[in-house]
This record gives structure tokens, sequence and C-alpha cells, in this order.
């Protein structure tokens, strides 16, 4: 199983929705996918990882590497994310303090800090 | 003697078979499915670490992987060659900070993850050792 990412637009918010396994080999295509909507000047993003099946600490890099990005132009990194094992993941790290989370692509587009 | 040896070269491609074959060997032990997410997930991680270390230090070595059954326990130990840096090792450029980072936080997850980890690391190599406890099969159970 590989890595698929698509992106849409929706209202200032750009979704990435990512499937398959974030690991060692793949999060360097999420770090470059990531970087180069910053590069474009999409400061909002909104990563859906209800497709994703496997996440470690890699991947964890790149989404926190996302966030370092967005925040240096005052952006947001929202997660979406309902799966169990994916979220136990962010929780022992403690990175649920770090990222929004929300149940769903619609909370996270409409959310506000 | 263990159940089953890999070696692989210390490429990322090569993680996700590790992966596989240690849930599926786990899972043939009697580690409990409800687990096997974890198990999934940590020797992913130390072979993640492994391979990023010996890429770090030009080791061409491969990456080893010992799964072992023992009784009321299974065991997964992955090895690498590389030279670790003592606490007190200052690190060189930018990037080494970002490695170091993820190092750890990989580190953070296998931690997290398993009640019983034995880390040891020496100048020429260490060893992340994890287990988990195995239920007999039931038929053992009169």
């Amino acid at each position: 199983m590989d890595l698929s990412l698509s992106t849409r637009t929706v209202g200032d918010r750009t979704v990435v929705e990512v499937g398959g396994e974030i690991d060692v080999y793949t999060a360097p295509k999420l770090r470059e996918q990531l970087v180069e909507l910053v590069n474009d000047g999409n400061f909002h993003l909104v990563v859906d990882m209800e497709g994703v099946d496997f996440l470690d600490s890699t991947g964890l890099g790149v989404l926190v590497g996302g966030l370092k990005r967005v925040r240096a132009h005052e952006g947001s990194l929202r997660l979406v994310c309902n799966q169990e094992r994916i979220l136990k993941i962010f929780r022992i790290t403690g990175l649920t303090k770090v990222f929004p989370i929300h149940t769903s692509v619609e909370e996270a587009v409409a959310a506000t800090d | 003697m263990a159940t089953v040896e890999l070696r692989f070269s210390a490429l990322p491609e090569h993680v996700r078979t590790a992966r596989l074959v240690a849930a599926a060997v786990a899972r043939r032990a009697g580690v409990d499915e409800a687990v096997l997410d974890e198990v999934r997930l940590a020797v992913g991680e130390a072979c993640s670490r492994a391979v990023g270390l010996h890429q770090n230090s030009g080791i061409s070595a491969p990456v080893k992987v010992a799964l072992i059954e023992e009784e009321k326990q299974f065991s997964i130990e992955v090895g690498d060659e590389a030279p670790h840096a003592t606490p007190g090792d200052t690190p060189g450029a930018q990037d080494g900070d970002a490695e170091i980072e993820e190092d750890e936080m990989g580190l953070a997850v296998i931690s997290g993850l398993v009640d019983d980890v034995e880390v040891t690391t020496g100048h020429d190599g260490g060893l992340i050792r994890m287990s988990w406890p195995t239920t007999p099969p039931a038929a053992a159970l009169v």
C-alpha cells in the first residue's frame, strides 16, 4: 500500500486528502506536497487522515514541519481523524495539544481559532 | 534461537516488509490481536530509526531484526551497527538537529507503546528489545 494524495480548495482552506501508509518511505512525498502548497501561498491547510492506514513518527515529523511552515505565514494546519489507532499516536506523543483534530472536513473547514 | 530473523539493506522501502513480517510472526506466536497494531508500529519505529542511523553514518551493513517466540512472551530485537552519540555530543549542522529530533520521536513512540522495552547503545551499534505477552493456545489450558 502506497501513499495517495489529493488536494482541493474549500473557501480559503486547502484540503489535503491522504490515503494509505505514511511511514519513513512515503513521508517525503507528503512533505513535498505540504511544502509545495505553502510555497504556492496556501497557508490554511486541512489534512484529512481518514484514509490513512498507518502513521509513524516520520509522518508526525512531516505534519509538525507543515505546521511550522504555515505558522510562519500566520496560517493553520488542522487534522481530520476519527481512527482510534491513529489518534493514539498523537496522544502518546503529546501532539494532540499541538494540532487541532476534527471529526469531519466540514468541521475543520468551518473552524476558526 | 530466534523464530524468524530478517536482515535488510538500510533503505526506507524495506521497513514496511519488516512490519508485515513482524506482525505475521507475532500473530502466530499468540500475541493478542488488539496489540498487533502496536507491534507493527513499534517495530516500524525501531527499523526506521536503524535505517536512519545507518544512512547517516554511511554504514552498508544490513539492519537486523530478530523475532523471538518464548514461553509466555514474544520479543523483537532490532539491531543497528551505527556508532551512537553519547548525550554530551554536540550536533553539527542544522539538519543534524532535525534528525536527532526525529530519532527521539521514534523512541518516544516506542516507549509510549511498549511496556517492556530495553534500549542499549554503544560505540559499535545499538539494540532495541521489545516484548509482549502471549496467550497460550486454548487447547493447552486443560
